[in-house]
């Protein structure tokens, strides 16, 4: 191929100032972060000892680790003696059907992390599927935005721990069944998420859906276009870009009430663990909740990534600057 | 004396909640030795938020059964508080609690404490000698408070009983008038704090001192920011603490399921004290994962293992500090519960006057010997425990002899409630009524 030098030199410099910008900086801010926090942790004492820096961050990780290990060895031993007692039983009451029963041990901060996502995610899907169609109605009608309206400028600004305990209760009363399909702390957990987290993706959607440019109004009336293909190819691919932004922040929203709600509700995951911690008032407390802490805003960082992959995927318009 | 075999537990998957103490040692190493999986039972063990919750959950199914504070299954039986029908068949410990006091406390009562040819002061410390203290911060006007773990928790009764041993009036309650906070009359105002809360709570100041169980006094002492000044072991010789409680339903449903973990506990409790507390250090490694108490094992150990630290760096031998298994430990005795229900009387919370029977039914409605006799038999016959570890079950009726161990040198007679009511200078008695 015959590339002419110029480009070639112009390439270059694009390579160059890429890799400045999208590596080194980057770099060199979490390594400036790293030491003031490591300066900075030493100089705090607290009646649990000093506070956390990098090192003893990465020392509770590795032990963390361990325990992790530690667990799912126990977790073998723990099914292997079940069958046999389960085999002990048979042989004496020949029409006792023996079942498994889940491990009954502790679940390791890796177990805590699984539960947190697998709730937000649940809480987060259930809120966007209330929310999009709700938004796109009251984005096309007027008067259904005029009726609903108050209602969600009330609900919008409630906080999660206001939430918890009338969720609680009415969990607590509602779901009674012999053989549960979830638990009432996930239920929990996940209803306050999905009150919480709606509002954005509700207002950024109906917001989407109100400016919608005259030319494509025009355009379906001309063709004449089904209220629904209208809906389809016309309004929910010009709301699309607004639609994705309420969804980013509904999921942040998602994930801080999330361990919010665990942390007041002593709910599996996460917000559990830093609780515990807390409680336990031992000497490394404190750095497992630092530990913890990274972890949070490292996976709500993940998970806004992930949602803006998926807005690049959806979106027509490519050339927008999405960041 | 035979007795047909124990059935198949009705329910082999439980989950029991715990608080963050060390006397929830029978359940942890009920766990984690085995017992629990030798009765077929497959249990969770789940550290709760606070004792109201814990007591909720109970109640509404959410988990089989817990460690609880003794006046909880009563409270909750007679409606203090919340009203459910709680029974235990399993008590958990004996002593194991003690009162902290914040340092500038502790400067200005250390004044009226006579000190030994060493120079370390002499213990059991009365309340008396906090006595001017309290009457300090009344002349000026501030109130002193105290933190104790709920309403109906041994702590509180200990501490009022201490604090009114040395002259200071804890104050009544008067749930008749919808006063629940117990500071009618008070020279001290005692209020609810969750036991792990309890060191970061005095430290910020809100309270001056409280009363909770290990490893939250010696915490106060590692963290230098209090002073244990007694014990309940010097309050109360022996005194009963934990119970397990279930309720009563699951216990109906479950009668066999309910032997069975009595059997593992009882188990669990006796590792516990085997061969003059030799066990102890594996116990205190075991409590001090984060799973369970999670706090450091030097402040674990140094109550655990026969010792008790007061002032930093005076740490005196207290073998029974916290007792599991000796002097028939878990045993639940209807005395012990009667205890406990004159102290909800004495301080108000039971308002009205009560008949001596009036306690004795309430106490029997409780507390199941039974269950635990029949724990203990099937323990004998398959000669993992021998009888004489057991209190003789034909011939016992529930009540421990005439008590008389207590700091201010009152006698305890279970049997007439009421006349023990009538020893103490503070508190209600005969027909008193707030």
């Amino acid at each position: 191929m015959n590339i002419p030098s110029v480009s070639m030199a112009s390439l270059k410099e694009r390579v160059a100032s890429v890799s400045l910008k999208s590596v080194l900086l980057p770099l060199f801010g979490i390594l400036v972060f790293v030491l003031l926090w490591q300066v900075g942790a030493s100089r705090v004492h607290t009646s649990l000892g000093t506070f956390p820096g990098p090192t003893v961050v990465y020392e509770q990780w590795n032990s963390l680790v361990t325990e992790h290990q530690n667990e799912r060895i126990k977790e073998d031993k723990f099914y292997e003696r079940q069958e046999k007692r389960i085999d002990a039983r048979q042989a004496k009451d020949p029409s006792y059907e023996g079942r498994l029963i889940d491990y009954t041990g502790k679940p390791t901060f890796f177990d805590q992390i699984f539960t947190s996502l697998y709730t937000v995610l649940a809480g987060f899907g259930l809120a966007s599927f209330i929310a999009i169609p709700l938004g796109i109605l009251i984005g096309l009608n007027s008067s259904v935005y005029s009726a609903l309206n108050p209602v969600i400028q009330v609900f919008k600004p409630v906080s999660p721990l206001a939430w918890l305990p009338l969720v609680t209760m009415v969990v607590s009363a509602s779901y009674v069944s012999d053989d549960p399909m979830f638990s009432k702390s996930f239920l929990t957990s996940m209803f306050t998420v999905t009150l919480c987290c709606m509002w954005p993706t509700l207002i950024n959607t109906a917001v989407g859906v109100a400016a919608v440019e005259k030319d494509l109004l025009n355009v379906s009336k001309v063709l004449q276009l089904g209220w629904i293909t209208h809906v389809i190819k016309i309004v929910i691919p010009s709301a699309i870009p607004l639609m994705f932004t309420g969804l980013r922040l509904s999921l942040g929203i998602a994930w801080m009430v999330l361990i919010a709600a665990e942390m007041l509700a002593q709910n599996p995951g996460l917000g559990k663990f830093v609780w515990d911690e807390f409680q336990n008032g031992s000497s490394d407390s404190l750095g497992r909740i630092m530990v913890a802490v990274l972890m949070i805003g490292f996976i709500g960082f993940l998970l806004d990534r992930a949602m803006l992959m998926v807005q690049r995927f959806v979106s027509w318009d490519k050339t927008q600057v999405l960041r | 004396m035979a007795q047909a075999e124990l059935g198949y537990p009705e329910k082999e998957e439980l989950k029991f909640g715990f608080i963050k103490l060390t006397d929830m040692a029978p359940l942890a190493i009920a766990y984690e030795k085995g017992y629990f999986e030798e009765e077929g039972l497959y249990v969770t063990l789940e550290a709760q938020a606070n004792w109201k919750v814990l007591l909720d959950r109970v109640i509404d199914g959410q988990l089989d059964g817990a460690h609880m504070l003794a006046g909880q299954p009563l409270g909750a039986t007679i409606g203090y508080g919340t009203k459910a029908h709680i029974v235990t068949a399993f008590s958990m410990d004996l002593n194991g609690n003690g009162i902290t006091v914040s340092n500038d406390v502790w400067a200005e009562m250390k004044k009226n404490i006579p000190h030994d040819a060493d120079g370390k002061p002499v213990h059991p410390i009365s309340a008396s000698a906090l006595k001017p203290v309290v009457d300090g911060y009344k002349a000026e006007g501030k109130p002193f408070k105290m933190g104790m773990v709920f309403p109906v928790s041994t702590h509180n009764y200990e501490l009022r009983y201490w604090l009114a041993a040395g002259g200071i009036h804890p104050g009544y309650y008067a749930p008749a008038k919808g006063d629940t906070s117990g500071q009618i009359n008070a020279d001290a105002l005692l209020s609810v704090t969750p036991p792990p809360q309890m060191p970061a709570t005095m430290e910020a100041g809100t309270i001056h001192g409280y009363c909770v169980g290990e490893p939250w006094n010696q915490q106060a002492v590692f963290k230098g920011i209090g002073v244990p000044v007694i014990t309940d072991y010097e309050i109360w010789k022996n005194n009963p603490e934990k119970v397990f409680g279930v309720s009563s339903n699951w216990a109906e449903e479950n009668p066999n399921t309910h032997i069975r973990v009595v059997k593992a506990m009882i188990r669990a409790a006796k590792w516990l004290d085997e061969n003059n507390n030799a066990n102890r250090p594996e116990a205190v490694e075991i409590l001090s994962r984060s799973d369970y108490v999670g706090a450091d094992y030097d402040v674990i150990a140094n109550s655990m293992t026969g010792t008790f630290e007061y002032e930093k760096d005076d740490k005196r031998d207290v073998p029974d500090f916290n007792v599991f298994f000796r002097h028939n430990a878990t045993y639940p005795y209807y005395s012990d519960a009667i205890w406990y229900l004159t102290q909800m009387r004495r301080w108000g919370q039971i308002a009205e006057p009560k008949s001596d029977e009036w306690f004795m039914k309430t106490a029997k409605e409780v507390y199941r010997p039974d269950v635990y006799a029949q724990a203990a038999k099937a323990l004998i016959e398959e000669g993992l425990m021998v009888a004489s570890e057991f209190p003789d079950f034909d011939k016992e009726d529930g009540f421990k002899a005439p008590q008389s161990e207590f700091i201010d040198g009152v006698t305890y007679d279970g049997k007439h409630p009421n006349d023990y009511l009538k020893s103490f200078k503070i508190g209600l008695k005969g027909d008193d009524q707030i």
